[in-house]
């Protein structure tokens, strides 16, 4: 309890001399999030300081070991570093899908060397992945996917596509799942292997969304040599990797809901804006109950996310198939906001350009969160795992 | 840590075997049939005395365990799971909290041990109309000798028709809305003037409308301070309504675990209707709110072992989201059931009577939501 104390207070002092005052306001959009990678370029200097500050340190993840370029934290330390960095609206310095996936993938799976060579590189934001799972015939149904490797001596020759590949055009490598054995069972013959985009053969282009952002992209591999070095795991195994790598998926996209809303939530913000009566209740009735409700809803979930965390941290286990509930309804909840969110806003939220709503960002932020409950697996998936996993229920 | 510790699971598996074993539904359903007019088996209460639960807030100097809000909010979800009645939440968790923040010297030597053995009933008597609405209170409390006169009536005491005592809430200045001039006391429930009529429920469990004709009182049975009495009433409150929400989240795990098993048992279409996706995923998102609702109500125990006096924006939302997530398990749990959920032969009607109860009293969910969204400034 003391040495908790001395590590927040510590903590505190070192977040207050070191957080750019620029790195204390909520990010405002996916542009302005720093990704990292070969070819970033930093949005500004602020950027650049905060990330290598707190690299440095390994709080960029701060739970991983220290060798592999982490800090070694406890779960109660990053509990506290994470509730310190809220309590001054910092930024996350960094944000990846080598942090959110692939390294914890890697640490459960990969050799020493691959550790060695591939965490510590995403810890410090040098290098940016990208997920090659998804195809156009195996989407909720993953395990059919169909892009091959085939056997090339001390290396595998990739052939087939990718598609919704998340910054395909902008990572520097790719974890990809691919088939090594047609004849198998469709789970067992499944690899997972990593490469980089830059090497010949590999080609993409981008897939425009509703939002009129295109960060997606469709990933063409031409016979592309990978290395027998870039096995992970087990040959024809790797759909255990794959799964486990899901589930810390689905735990971030559960949890990341509401980041372009600052931290506030919709009835604070439509209180800001629409104003509240002498009794202290927002003027819009209707707005209201349904902005009480999801405020009921959206810290009773943040509760949960800490609850899950916390067992999971006394338990010496991970979150598990647990991570579909926090998919699911943290994802359906954020929709509900933004929906709630578009309501508030009135005619504001029809303008799609211009500086005043910086480019339509609320509209175009309600409309990314429609692809909260597809991405990672949809919402269906989740209740499908949640019933068969979690409460056994027999397959039809 | 959003968990448990070691002696608070030590307490859940020696409460859920207690209660499984002394206080099955069955027990509700006797009780129900046999009419029993105290609402409650006084064996039973005698043998969670013996257990320390009724003794489980009250300090150990008085007699008690004070082993905090959390283990007793374990009781209550034990409790919930198998609809036990007993005056648990009234005077083990109100009125202990009541006594043991804001009695005098006097009034703890007579209460808490008497509380702790389990000895004594208390009701807390608030409400004088159909909705929860603490500030409304119009019963009156005038001066007359060196103490007051109460008179008026409350509705709906939970365990009213066999307390002892009654906390009661009354105004001593102002007028019914008005949060300033609201004083609470403890009033014996054998004196002058004091008559309560017994009301049948729908849990089968008890409850009283009590009438206050010109009940005379001293000063020393008034708890806390005169005309602001309010801020200690939301405490006790607190006790009440996170237990309460304990109890529903008890309430939805079981009959949903009792809804999952028929789903895996009951054939239809050649098939158990488990298989079927449209109840798999009606199921699976049932699941979601009540792993939602496990959280609020330990995070609102937790917030009052921490703090109880500022702890009424975790309490609300603990009981809003049990509350509402207890009313739609009981729903589906009927309706998944088909016919047979229907039936008085099985027990999954009778949490859905439990969880109306449990859910009215001291605020229901819109009440709570109403109180979160204003905690969160809108
Ligand atoms: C914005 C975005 C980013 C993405 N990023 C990536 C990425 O970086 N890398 C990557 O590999 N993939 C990515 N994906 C792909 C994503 O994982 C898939 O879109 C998702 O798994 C769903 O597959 P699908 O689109 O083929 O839908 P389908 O599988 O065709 O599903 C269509 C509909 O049918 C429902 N359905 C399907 N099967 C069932 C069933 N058994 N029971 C009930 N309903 C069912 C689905 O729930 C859905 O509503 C991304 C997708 C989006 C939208
Ligand atoms: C008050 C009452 C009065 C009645 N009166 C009469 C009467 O006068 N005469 C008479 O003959 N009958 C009567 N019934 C019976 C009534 O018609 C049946 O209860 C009803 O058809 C449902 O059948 P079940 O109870 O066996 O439920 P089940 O068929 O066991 O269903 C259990 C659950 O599974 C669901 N389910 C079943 N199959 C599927 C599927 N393929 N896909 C998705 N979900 C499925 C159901 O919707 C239900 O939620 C009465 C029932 C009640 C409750």
């Amino acid at each position: 309890m003391e040495a908790l104390d001395q590590f927040r207070r510590d903590t505190r002092a070192w977040l207050e001399a070191n957080c750019p005052a620029e790195m204390r306001v909520p990010v405002r959009g996916d542009d302005d999030i720093c990704w990292g990678g070969r070819n970033w370029v930093f949005k500004s200097e602020a950027q650049r300081v905060w990330l290598e500050r707190m690299a440095a340190r390994g709080w960029t993840v701060p739970a991983w070991p220290r060798e592999y370029g982490g800090g070694g934290l406890s779960h109660e330390e990053v509990t506290i570093l994470k509730q310190e960095m809220a309590a001054i609206k910092a930024r996350s310095p960094l944000e990846s899908f080598g942090i959110w996936m692939l390294g914890p993938a890697l640490l459960a799976f990969g050799s020493h060397e691959q550790k060695l060579e591939y965490l510590p590189p995403i810890a410090r934001g040098e290098i940016r992945w990208c997920q090659g799972y998804s195809e156009p015939n195996a989407g909720s149904d993953l395990a059919s996917l169909q892009t091959r490797a085939d056997d090339g001596g001390d290396h595998f020759v990739v052939t087939g596509s990718k598609i919704w590949t998340s910054y395909a055009d902008k990572a520097d490598m790719i974890f990809c799942l691919v088939r090594t054995d047609f004849s198998a069972a469709k789970h067992l013959g499944i690899s997972f292997i990593l490469f980089d985009m830059t090497w010949p053969g590999v080609s993409t282009k981008p897939i425009m969304l509703i939002s009129g952002k295109s960060p997606f992209c469709e990933t063409f591999f031409d016979g592309v040599k990978v290395p027998k070095a870039n096995l992970v795991g087990t040959l024809n195994r790797g759909w255990d990797i794959a799964k486990y790598l899901l589930t810390h998926e689905r735990e971030m996209i559960g949890g990341g809901g509401g980041g372009l809303l600052g931290g506030r939530s919709p009835g604070q913000l439509a209180a800001q804006e629409i104003g509240v009566g002498d009794d202290g209740r927002l003027a819009d009735p209707f707005l209201r109950v349904d902005m009480a409700r999801a405020e009921v809803d959206a810290l009773a979930f943040a509760l949960t996310m800490t609850r899950y965390k916390d067992e999971a941290a006394s338990g010496g286990r991970g979150v598990g198939d647990k991570s579909s509930v926090l998919k699911y309804y943290g994802t359906e909840l954020n929709k509900r906001r933004y929906e709630l969110m578009m309501r508030a806003a009135g005619t504001q939220g029809l303008e799609w350009e211009g500086a005043r709503t910086n480019d339509g960002e609320l509209p175009r932020g309600w409309l990314r969160t429609k692809a909260n409950s597809i991405e990672g697996g949809t919402s269906e998936v989740m209740l499908d795992i949640v019933a068969k996993r979690l409460l056994q229920l027999p397959s039809a | 840590m959003l968990v448990h510790d070691e002696d608070q699971r030590l307490l859940a598996d020696a409460a859920k075997g207690f209660i499984q074993e002394k206080a099955p539904v069955a027990a509700l359903r006797k009780l129900r049939d046999e009419k029993v007019a105290d609402g409650f088996d006084r064996d039973l209460w005698r043998q969670m005395a013996e257990m320390g639960w009724t003794g489980i807030l009250v300090p150990e100097e008085a007699g008690g365990l004070g082993f905090g809000f959390v283990g007793a909010g374990i009781i209550c979800e034990e409790m919930g799971r198998t609809l036990t009645a007993s005056p648990f939440l009234s005077t083990a968790m109100m009125a202990a909290t009541a006594v043991s923040r804001a009695g005098s010297p006097a009034q703890k030597e007579r209460w808490l041990p008497a509380i702790a053995a389990g000895e004594t009933i208390i009701a807390t008597a608030i409400d004088e109309g159909r909705k929860h609405a603490p500030e409304k209170t119009a019963l009156k409390a005038e001066v007359s000798g060196n103490g007051f006169r109460l008179s008026g009536a409350k509705t709906y005491v939970a365990d009213g028709q066999v307390a002892d005592a009654f906390l009661v809430a009354a105004r001593t200045a102002g007028s019914a809305g008005e949060t300033k001039g609201i004083s609470l006391f403890l009033v014996d429930s054998k004196l002058a003037g004091v008559s309560s009529e017994r009301v049948v429920t729908l849990d089968s469990r008890g409850a009283a409308h009590v009438s206050f004709d010109n009940v005379q009182i001293t000063g020393a049975d008034v708890l806390g301070e005169i005309d602001d009495g309010l801020g200690l009433l939301e405490i006790v409150l607190g006790a009440g309504r996170a237990g309460l929400a304990a109890e529903l989240s008890g309430n939805a795990q079981e009959s949903f675990g009792r809804t999952v098993d028929y789903l895996k048992e009951r054939k239809q279409f050649g098939r158990t209707i488990g298989a079927f996706q449209a109840l798999q995923h009606r199921a699976a998102h049932l699941f979601s709110e009540i792993e939602i609702a496990k959280s609020a109500v330990l995070g609102a125990l937790q917030a009052l072992d921490a703090d109880p006096a500022g702890a009424a924006l975790a309490v609300s939302l603990a009981k809003s989201k049990a509350a509402s997530v207890a009313r739609l398990a009981a729903q589906e749990a009927i309706q998944m059931h088909g016919g047979i959920g229907m039936t008085d032969a099985i027990d999954i009607g009778l949490f859905a009577k439990r969880m109306q109860v449990a859910s009215e009293l001291y605020g229901d969910a819109d009440f709570h939501a109403d109180r979160v969204a204003l905690a969160r400034g809108f």
